[in-house]
């Protein structure tokens, strides 16, 4: 099977398309970044507190944001999770403002927890003095068994270690069901008929479960901005510098130009739609560069071959042909590594979900650009040196080369 | 021209046993759950994966400069006064940073107290002389980097020590990259952190002081006795709530500002039971040093009082009836057992330098560790299973050769990662899925190149050849802008990131070997066995 047999598309002469078109998605991107959504940024590199937690039906969500009210939390944000392939997964996410000092980072998670336990599950008077289920970690719940002693096994270390292993049991169970327990009828499946009868007596399950917390400082929040930004930088440089190397500066500058296009209209896209950006986002858009990258070299390698075999044609020829030489590659290895970042995207769950829908975009548009930006780059260039009377001096190589 | 393949084919098949071996160690048995405890026993899951608790704080390293500097401002005066010196006061320049100002310094004396000074200090302080019969000492520029490092440094092992006593298993203390005075604290498995926040946190600084005046109700009460200002030489202390023989809690001290005792000097500590009342306290024992000064203290002292201070709050006060060695209680009546034993085994791992603050926390439950394995492992296998379709049909026969170099990459990457013990985090099952990907794109250089020297007129061996020889450069170009990327992001990247850099490079290492060596040695072995004139199915 074959894709792209003899392909002869004059993509020079549609380079005004292509600047139309680049021009129009980083244009967007930036206007939504500077008077849009702005860059929405994760509890990462924002700050404050975020709570994940999940619920064993719909939540209701302006009882949820009446009860924070309530509780005199301000600048409450709470929103549902929805995709990682699921329609509803009943959970929300609670996000704080930041505090302004590191003393009071706890105090909007323990807000949060009393809001939640008062509206869900500590008030009813039947609950008093009870172990939620739901949230108990591993250690308390073994603890809190050792000490109830259902099977009435004393305070030996093989009972300990006989209700760690329930405790254990239990958790297992619970993980298995994404942290919420059906029914505390079914932990029969698990545990001994003696732990079973002490949790259903002295047991309660709140309906809901905290499955992950994020407080930042705002320090930390402040460093990690920096390192990314830092970090970016550093890698379109490498790149810059490596591609000097081994080419010639103005394929170098060319290739970074356009990566930096992608970068550009991958953070334009998280403004655009709105989504967050974290670190795992930045390490994805790193990525990128790397993988953009990639595209355009190959690209430039049968450039600099075929400018090797023929000096006598123009440039702008050998451009087309290398681009129509390699547009097979181009195209198959995209596509393939997108099917692989597709896959993470609807499959991957909810916490990658930022760093694959990067790449998604990512991809398309790195590989759009190393035909629709880079090449053209380096015919306008010389085209300009031309057009001052210089002689071209585009090299075929620095040496020769197998 | 057939090839002598077996050389190679023997290597590949001991690098394949090798990396197998990598993955899995020698398991237990072949069961589905023998085979997973093996792979996890030697792959170890990030906290993102596993559930746990990640921490930064920071150490406030200007406090344990100050300390020192009060610490010492208290020591010059002793020694000058050793010296038949006397000053009118000693104390921290309140207006410079780590600096220590002596004023009323007899003027005919002013040699004299330059040369003890120099001797004493001279290694730590600069020494010099101001107007009005003032001598400053400001401790060196390098003396403060090596206090500062040192308070980091005996930080951490504090932490340690302290998160060690409370049973969590394989635990990361460290210096954290981003800023000088941070350290990382991962917890794994730990979902409910604040006990151990709490216990980490405590300073557990215990001194005892001399006590020269009070109680008095409040601070201002003290003030007005003190005459509307408090001598340079002490400090005003609240007591601890339930402090029990303070008498009624929150009164207000007089202490003598250096401290007899320091934290230092305790050698051990119990939790024990009152004898009289059965409430839990705490006993403490100090070092031999410490013991031997604080004997002949005592001993000088009788009738007057002393207190113990823990964390800037007066527990007791008791007087002096007679000569102490190396021993004191703690019992503040609001004590329960759990109280107990946790400040008997902080003042056991010995105080904090200076204080921590908490600068981020994430907690990850077990639940939300447990589905993102299941949902990034079946994005892994989704994936892979569409590349490998993939390639089978598109280039059919050649298509078994880019997917066995693929699952050989993949085998060579999770063996690498087994030998290495590094950490599987969530970025990095992504790592490894988009190695499949960006990996395959070097077969498909190779391949489309061997397509296109076929459709030129070349025989399937050269091709083959032609193919492998044009397509090596470019291959190495790509991989190396890649890696570049990914060193980057090690450097800069924390935690899970640094986990996706890891797997990322350490695959496409794998897949240089893969995607060239191997990937050729089956197509030399195949075109052994070809048929002259036969055609390649590519």
């Amino acid at each position: 099977m074959e894709l792209f047999r003899e392909v002869r598309v004059d993509w020079l002469g549609k380079k005004w398309y292509f600047l139309g078109f680049s021009l129009i998605f980083s244009v967007a991107g930036v206007l939504s970044l500077l008077f849009w959504h702005g860059l929405p940024q994760d509890v990462d590199f924002r700050g404050g507190t975020v709570v994940r937690v999940k619920f064993d039906q719909q939540p209701n969500l302006d009882h949820i944001r009446a009860a924070a009210d309530k509780a005199g939390l301000k600048d409450v944000r709470i929103q549902t999770i929805v995709g990682g392939g699921q329609s509803t997964s009943n959970e929300v996410i609670i996000s704080l403002a930041h505090s302004a000092n590191e003393e009071s980072l706890d105090q909007g998670r323990a807000a949060i927890l009393q809001t939640l336990e008062a509206n869900y599950a500590r008030n009813s008077a039947a609950n008093q003095g009870k172990l939620d289920l739901d949230n108990a970690g591993q250690a308390t719940l073994a603890g809190w068994l050792a000490e109830k002693d259902p099977e009435h096994l004393g305070s030996s270390d093989a009972a300990q270690q006989h209700y760690a292993q329930q405790a254990e049991a239990i958790v297992g169970y619970r993980n298995a069901r994404s942290g919420i327990i059906d029914s505390i009828d079914n932990l029969g499946t698990v545990t001994t008929p003696a732990v079973l009868a002490e949790l259903k007596q002295d047991a309660f399950l709140s309906g809901f479960t905290i499955r992950n917390v994020e407080i930042v400082g705002p320090q930390v929040g402040a460093q990690l901005k920096k390192q990314a930004l830092l970090a970016t930088l550093y890698s379109l440089a490498g790149m810059l510098v490596y591609l000097w190397f081994r080419f010639e500066l103005i394929y170098g500058v060319a290739a970074v130009v356009a990566v930096f296009h992608d970068t550009l209209i991958t953070v334009g896209a998280f403004s655009l739609t709105n989504q967050e950006v974290s670190l795992t986002v930045i390490a994805a858009i790193l990525t990128l560069v790397g993988y953009s990258m990639n595209d355009t070299i190959v690209v430039f390698d049968r450039i600099r071959e075929n400018l090797r075999l023929t000096r006598r044609e123009p440039l702008a020829d050998i451009v087309n042909r290398s681009i129509n030489q390699t547009l097979s590659r181009t195209v198959l290895t995209s596509g393939l590594t997108f099917l692989t970042v597709l896959s993470l995207y609807l499959f991957g769950g909810e916490v990658l979900h930022g760093f694959s829908f990067a790449l998604v975009v990512g991809i398309l548009i790195g590989t759009y650009s190393s035909i629709a930006v880079a090449a053209p780059m380096l015919v306008a260039y010389q085209e300009w040196r031309q057009g001052r009377g210089k002689a071209a001096v585009l090299p075929a190589a620095k040496k020769a080369r197998v | 021209m057939r090839k002598n393949l077996t050389q190679k084919i023997v290597l590949i098949f001991a690098v394949l046993i090798v990396f197998v071996f990598g993955i899995f160690g020698i398991p237990k048995g072949l069961s589905g759950t023998a085979l997973k405890n093996a792979i996890l026993d030697r792959i170890h899951l990030g906290l993102d994966l596993k559930g746990g608790t990640h921490l930064i704080l920071q150490v406030m390293t200007d406090e344990a400069v100050n300390f020192a500097i009060t610490n010492d401002a208290a020591h010059v005066q002793t020694d000058l006064q050793q010296n038949g010196i006397t000053v009118s006061s000693v104390i921290p320049d309140t207006a410079h940073p780590a600096t220590i100002l002596i004023s009323g310094a007899p003027p005919d004396r002013a040699g004299d107290i330059r040369s003890v000074l120099n001797q004493r200090y001279g290694n730590q302080y600069d020494v010099s002389s101001g107007a009005n019969n003032t001598f400053t000492l400001t401790m060196k520029p390098s003396a403060i980097a090596d206090l500062k490092k040192n308070t980091m440094d005996h930080s951490i092992e504090v932490i340690r020590q302290r998160v060690d006593s409370l049973g969590v298993s394989e635990p990361v203390i460290a210096p954290y990259s981003l800023g000088s005075d941070q350290i990382l604290v991962e917890l794994p498995g730990v979902d409910d952190p604040a006990r151990v926040k709490d216990v980490i946190q405590s300073t557990a600084r215990l001194e005892i002081h001399e006590v020269q005046g009070g109680p008095w109700p409040d601070e201002q009460a003290a003030l007005q006795a003190l005459g509307g200002t408090v001598p340079y030489d002490s400090i005003l202390l609240h007591t601890a709530p339930g402090a029990s023989a303070a008498g009624s809690p929150n009164q207000v001290y007089q202490i003598k500002r250096a401290a007899e005792v320091a934290g230092t000097d305790i050698r051990d500590a119990q939790a024990s039971r009152n004898q009289n009342t059965n409430e839990p306290e705490v006993v403490f024992y100090l070092t031999t040093a410490a013991g031997n000064h604080f004997a002949e203290f005592t001993g000088a002292n009788k009738g007057k009082s002393l207190c113990i201070v823990l964390d800037n709050k007066i527990q007791e006060v008791a007087t002096i009836h007679d000569q102490i060695r190396d021993t004191g209680t703690i019992s503040g009546g609001s004590m329960n057992e759990q109280q107990a034993k946790d400040l008997s085994m902080l003042l056991r791992t010995g105080a904090l330098p200076a204080s921590i603050h908490y600068l981020q926390e994430s907690t990850v439950g077990p639940s939300l560790g447990a589905d993102s394995i299941r949902q990034g492992v079946l994005a892994s296998i989704v994936g892979m299973l569409a590349v490998l379709i993939f390639m089978l049909i598109y280039y059919r026969g050649s298509g078994i050769n880019a997917d066995l170099a693929l699952i050989l990459n993949l085998v060579i990457l999770l063996g690498f990662m087994g030998f290495t013990g590094s950490v599987l985090t969530l970025p990095g099952i992504a790592g490894v899925i988009l190695t499949i990907g960006m990996g395959v794109d070097s077969n498909v250089l190779i391949f489309e190149r061997i397509r296109e020297e076929l459709r030129a007129g070349k025989s399937p061996a050269a091709a083959v050849d032609q193919g492998f020889a044009h397509a090596w450069t470019t291959i190495i170009d790509t991989h190396v802008t890649t890696i570049v990327s990914a060193a980057i992001l090690f450097i800069f990247g924390t935690g899970p990131v640094r986990g996706f850099a890891v797997t990322l490079t350490f695959g496409l290492l794998a897949n240089l070997f893969t995607a060239v060596f191997v990937s050729r040695v089956i197509f030399d072995s195949h075109l052994n066995k070809m048929q002259r004139g036969a055609t390649l199915s590519i």
